[in-house]
């Protein structure tokens, strides 16, 4: 048995655990009150406001809590685009990778709705962004927002935002980083203008987002007018998830550079041994420029849903990108645009303190389940 | 998931989208399909399947004419074709209902 699907959500850390629960007697109350109580609540988000800071390398006052990654997002595009259009400049136009999360390319589809022109770059076969592409629509007449994820959270491969950071810089067009994916993982980038992460990636609990404007950046909120967050984000915050988040972020980052080897070693050796254990299986991306936990692969000829459900039976929680398995029934837009195979797709994303053992029980039944299935599958005789 | 409006244009902006080309402009629609593969229907991966189990039936160098409406195979001719080293030729948009036919050349 075994949860292999942490770039979904990493499982709870005993930090964050412990700090939810000393934070649900302790933090409660609505911290922009004047009363005892509202002092001790304001205290606790600045304080939790802080400590993120430091492991995200920001000031405090940059940092806004949201309700999720996706809110995170949303804020951050939107109100980026409205700071920066004007009458001489339209609506604007703006850069997003092919392989960005959905809700990026969503924010990107609402603007372009609202009349912003979306250039979308293409990546390659490995899902790492073409920086020429990318920094050609850069440099476009009103280009108002670039947007480039840290790393892919679908293949793992990490994106070369300083090449583009610097081109943006030079242009003077703000860099949004989506850094779910990555945030207590790897180190961030060095230059960004706004960045957003989410709590429930790094053992935290869900529900808390994170958006990080720099200083010297030019937002506009979206929305209505609110008094929370510096105005920049609506809602009472979850003061409890928020201190959680906090705790679990700086325990996770103290773990990261003796994780990342134990992760790197054994998706390392899923990249190895699935090329002679499984015939017909192509794995994506390329294992060195990657997140440590993540390895994502196709095995020809199935049926995606299938082979999470038999894994699932079998024990191993895994995720895929294939048809089949999503919701829209459209597949992955991430492999598509690397060319990849989407079918019999399987996404592996190991998360902290997972065992060789369970590595290798995984290794060992995923032959299995892959040749039944092709057994009922009407296997092609060419595949064997 | 990724809006479909966005994921067929990457690389261009708006207004300046990439349409198939029509299947007459096609390199290899002056050489007729030797088998065509009706996979309309189908999920994926059933034809790719069916394009594995039945590539073997032409001569190498001649054309094989899947038809599929699977968004997916979109994606996966084209790739299995660059795995397997068969040529993939192209895909055109079907007139008559939603869908694609691809052409793949059997290239061993």
């Amino acid at each position: 048995m075994a949860y292999f699907d942490a770039a979904s959500a990493e499982p709870i850390s005993p930090a964050a655990r412990d700090a939810l629960v000393a934070a649900l007697g302790d933090g409660w109350a609505d911290p922009v009150r004047l009363h005892r109580e509202g002092r001790r609540a304001s205290l606790l988000l600045d304080q939790a406001r802080e400590r993120m800071a430091g492991v995200l390398r920001c000031r405090a006052d940059e940092l806004a809590f949201t309700s999720s990654g996706t809110q995170a997002v949303q804020l951050a595009m939107l109100g980026a685009v409205r700071a920066r259009q004007s009458a001489s400049r339209g609506p604007g136009h703006i850069v997003v990778s092919a392989v960005e999360h959905s809700s990026v390319l969503n924010a990107a589809a609402a603007l372009e709705q609202s009349g912003s022109q979306v250039t979308i770059a293409g990546v390659g076969a490995d899902g790492r962004v073409d920086v020429a592409g990318f920094t050609e629509a850069i440099r476009r007449d009103r280009t108002v927002l670039a947007c480039l994820q840290s790393a892919n959270h679908e293949v793992g491969t990490v994106q070369p935002v300083e090449e583009v950071a610097a081109e943006s810089q030079a242009a003077g067009v703000p860099l949004f980083v989506d850094a779910a994916a990555s945030a207590g993982r790897a180190p961030l980038p060095a230059e960004w203008s706004i960045l957003a992460a989410s709590g429930h990636k790094w053992g935290g609990p869900p529900g808390v987002g994170v958006m990080v404007i720099r200083k010297s950046v030019r937002w506009r909120s979206p929305m209505p007018a609110g008094n929370r967050e510096g105005h920049r984000v609506p809602g009472f915050p979850n003061l409890p998830a928020i201190m959680s988040a906090a705790a679990a972020l700086e325990a996770f980052e103290a773990d990261r550079d003796e994780a990342d080897i134990a992760l790197r070693l054994l998706t390392g050796q899923i990249r190895d041994q699935l090329k002679t254990l499984v015939p017909d299986c192509v794995v994506h991306g390329d294992g060195a420029g990657s997140l440590p936990h993540i390895v994502t692969f196709s095995c020809l000829y199935i049926d995606g849903e299938a082979l999470v459900i038999e894994l699932d039976k079998a024990g191993f929680s895994v995720s895929s990108g294939s048809a089949c398995a999503t919701d829209t029934q459209q597949p992955s837009h991430v492999l598509a645009a690397m060319g990849a195979i989407t079918h019999g797709n399987v996404r592996v994303s190991l998360p902290r303190g997972t065992t060789e053992e369970s590595v290798t029980d995984f290794l060992t039944v995923l032959p299995e389940i892959v040749s039944r299935l092709r057994g009922t599958a009407a296997q092609p005789q060419e595949a064997r | 998931m990724c809006p479909v409006e966005l994921s067929d244009r990457v690389g261009t902006a708006r207004g300046e989208q990439l349409t198939p080309p029509p299947h007459a402009d096609l390199p290899g629609a002056t050489q007729a399909p030797a088998l065509s593969i009706d996979a309309l229907g189908r999920k994926c991966p059933i034809p790719i399947i069916l394009l594995a189990e039945r590539i073997g039936e032409v001569a190498v160098g001649q054309i094989v004419q899947v038809l599929a409406d699977d968004p997916a195979a979109k994606t996966d001719v084209p790739a299995w074709c660059g795995l397997k080293s068969h040529e993939f030729v192209g895909s055109a948009e079907l007139a008559a209902s939603d869908g694609w036919a691809f052409l793949v050349r059997r290239s061993y």
